[in-house]
């Protein structure tokens, strides 16, 4: 495997630490579309190792093109590796024959971005569809597709048509549809990529109480590093079809090894800059008048909240002006970055990364900002800011 | 209008229509399955068989090329040995399958390709088999399509059938052709005309209204 290898998490997740055995895994799997006419073939997935722990969430993030949909349809045999193994529960996935598959597939259930629901059929008659093709019996089918709808809160439009509903009520019709069968995985293709950010929030919730509640094991895909957040214990990171890096979601995204999991966190958690900042801030450059180093200092877990600007100015004696900064949890741990500015001299940078590396926070230079004509015109001066501290 | 005249206007109008209903019948009961399978079975689709797609495909547009007044007189011994004689109103109907079924096909595989390749990934991933996709999620996605392309053949055959009037067909292009031209009756021709006309919008708004009513796609009010 390429992808680095992480440490255990900390003793306060016990139970994000007793990992169970894993109930799908991708052993050494590629996967290249052959070459058509006017194409040349095109490598989607490369040397892939992922396993779900039984029970779990995992998130696979990526951007457009990266493989996510393949490696997704790969674990429910819609495509066949051109390499390796993808095995679900006891069963070789990648081996079987197309009626093995089938049976297979019915302990697989699969949700999708723009919800594919049959458009000549109620909500009732979309969810009962997987049990007729099962052979369930008329009777036990309404009981079954009744207790379906319940689950997910849509009794009340079993009757509609999907174009009379909402795209949200659209979703839970599929999630209802996808765990008919009583599978044990639930695949999700960017299942909330086309919803909007309140709709995503209740569709996401609703598979996390399906997670806890039923010990559905989810493997979700998505481009939203706050899809990742909301729900997943693990996540893999995949760019140009390869793992970049994989682990529990708080180790990776607060301590992201690989430059694409940056970029995502940079996107998703505030930790840029302001532009006009960012557009002054040099790495670097040496220090001087009117310039400071910046510090991006990232808080975890129970420090998150401890007042350690004020520390830093009393007993470091090094004030320190708040560029920017966020406290946010992932995973539902709290996790904080902040931005600040001190002076940029190298001994005062040097000993206020090891005051706040003693003090168990991640500290990373960003490089020497030039205040330079910028502070008499637009925002406070980074350093009028330092009586916060 | 006499009512001699009026009697074999009737008469031919009961002619068209048997001439197109069996045409049409039988028709959709090849056509159907034939379009569904000419929209499935390409390299790499639900029912891969590339070769007796493009067979098939071939046969087709054979058919759907040939000038339909060509076709008649071409099947002719076809004709002969279906309905025993290629004189009168059920010989006219050999022909008018004939024709009748690749249009349609055509029709239905239109019909058919247009329901979203996602429906067709849904049914697959919870274990449908080909046939299962076929039935349950193709063509009752295709339907309302299917149904405003059986309307445009129905439409399309009342034309047909009056042109195997002029081979000798009956029906209300033979009526036409007979009274109308070459008697020169006036009246006759546009009483042929004014019926052609009604019949069309009559197929045409039962269709199209149909269609609407399967179209769950739309939302009612
Ligand atoms: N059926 C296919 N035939 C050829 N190339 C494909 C096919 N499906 C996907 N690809 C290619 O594989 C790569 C990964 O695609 P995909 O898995 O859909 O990525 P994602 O879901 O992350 O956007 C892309 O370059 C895409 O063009
Ligand atoms: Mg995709």
């Amino acid at each position: 495997m390429t992808a680095p290898v992480r440490v255990p998490v900390p003793a306060d997740l016990s139970d994000r630490l007793a990992i169970p055995e894993p109930l799908v895994r991708l052993e050494g799997v590629a996967k290249t579309y052959t070459a058509r006419r006017g194409a040349g073939a095109v490598t989607a997935l490369e040397d892939i190792n992922l396993a779900v722990p039984r029970g779990r969430v995992l998130g696979v993030i990526g951007r457009s093109g990266a493989g996510k949909s393949t490696l997704i349809r790969l674990v429910n045999g819609l495509e066949r590796p051109s390499r390796g193994r993808v095995i679900v529960g006891g069963a070789e996935i990648s081996a079987l024959s197309e009626p093995a598959l089938r049976q297979e597939r019915r302990g697989i259930g699969m949700i999708f971005q723009h919800f594919n629901l049959l458009s000549a059929r109620t909500a009732a008659g979309n969810v009962a569809l997987p049990l007729e093709v099962a052979g369930y019996e008329r009777s036990a089918i309404r009981a079954r597709v009744a207790e379906l709808l319940d689950l997910v809160g849509l009794t009340p439009q079993a009757d509609r048509y999907p174009a009379e509903l909402s795209g949200g009520q659209k979703q839970r019709v599929g999630i209802a549809r996808a765990l008919a069968t009583n599978p044990k995985v639930l695949l999700s293709d960017e299942a909330t990529s086309a919803l909007d950010p309140e709709t995503t929030r209740s569709i996401l919730d609703l598979l996390g109480r399906i997670n806890r509640e039923l010990g559905l094991t989810i493997l979700l895909i998505t481009h939203e590093m706050a899809v990742i957040r909301a729900i997943a214990h693990g996540v893999a990171v995949l760019d140009g079809g390869r793992i970049a890096e994989s682990g529990d979601v708080f180790e990776v995204f607060t301590r992201p090894q690989a430059a694409i999991t940056r970029t995502f966190l940079d996107e998703e958690t505030g930790r840029t800059l302001p532009p006009a900042l960012a557009a002054r801030l040099t790495p670097g450059l040496a220090p001087g008048e009117g310039r400071q180093a910046v510090l991006r200092i990232t808080f975890r877990g129970p420090h998150a909240t401890d007042p350690v600007l004020a520390q830093l100015a009393r007993d470091a004696g090094i004030p320190a002006g708040i560029l920017s900064g966020t406290v946010d949890e992932i995973a539902g741990r709290p996790f904080g970055t902040l931005v600040v500015g001190i002076a940029s001299d190298p001994g005062t940078v040097e000993r206020a990364k090891d005051f706040l590396a003693a003090r168990g926070l991640d500290v990373e230079v960003l490089g020497t900002l030039d205040l330079a004509g910028w502070q008499r015109t637009a925002a406070p001066r980074a350093t009028d800011l330092t009586h916060v501290a | 209008m006499s009512p001699e005249l009026l009697r074999l206007l009737v008469q031919a109008t009961l002619d068209t229509l048997r001439m197109v209903a069996v045409a049409a019948s039988l028709g959709t009961l090849i056509g159907l399955p034939l379009g569904v399978f000419l929209a499935t079975s390409g390299r790499g689709e639900l029912l891969a068989a590339p070769w007796l797609n493009r067979v098939l495909g071939l046969v087709v547009n054979a058919t759907r090329s040939t000038p339909f007044i060509i076709l008649v007189v071409a099947i002719i011994p076809f004709t002969r040995l279906i309905a025993g004689t290629s004189i009168g109103t059920s010989a006219a109907t050999v022909p008018l399958t004939v024709a009748a079924t690749p249009f349609i096909a055509r029709l239905v595989e239109g019909a058919v390709r247009e329901v979203d390749g996602g429906l067709v990934e849904a049914a697959r991933a919870f274990g449908a088999s080909p046939l299962q996709i076929v039935l349950k999620v193709l063509i009752p996605e295709a339907l309302p399509g299917i149904v405003l392309g059986l309307t445009l053949a129905v439409v399309s055959l009342i034309g047909f059938s009056a042109m195997v009037g002029a081979v000798g067909g009956g029906g209300l292009g033979d009526l036409g052709i007979r009274y109308g031209y070459q008697r020169f009756m006036p009246e006759m021709m546009l009483a042929v005309v004014v019926v052609l006309i009604v019949l069309v919008q009559l197929v045409q708004t039962l269709g199209d209204r149909l269609a609407r009513r399967m179209n769950k796609r739309l939302r009612h009010g």
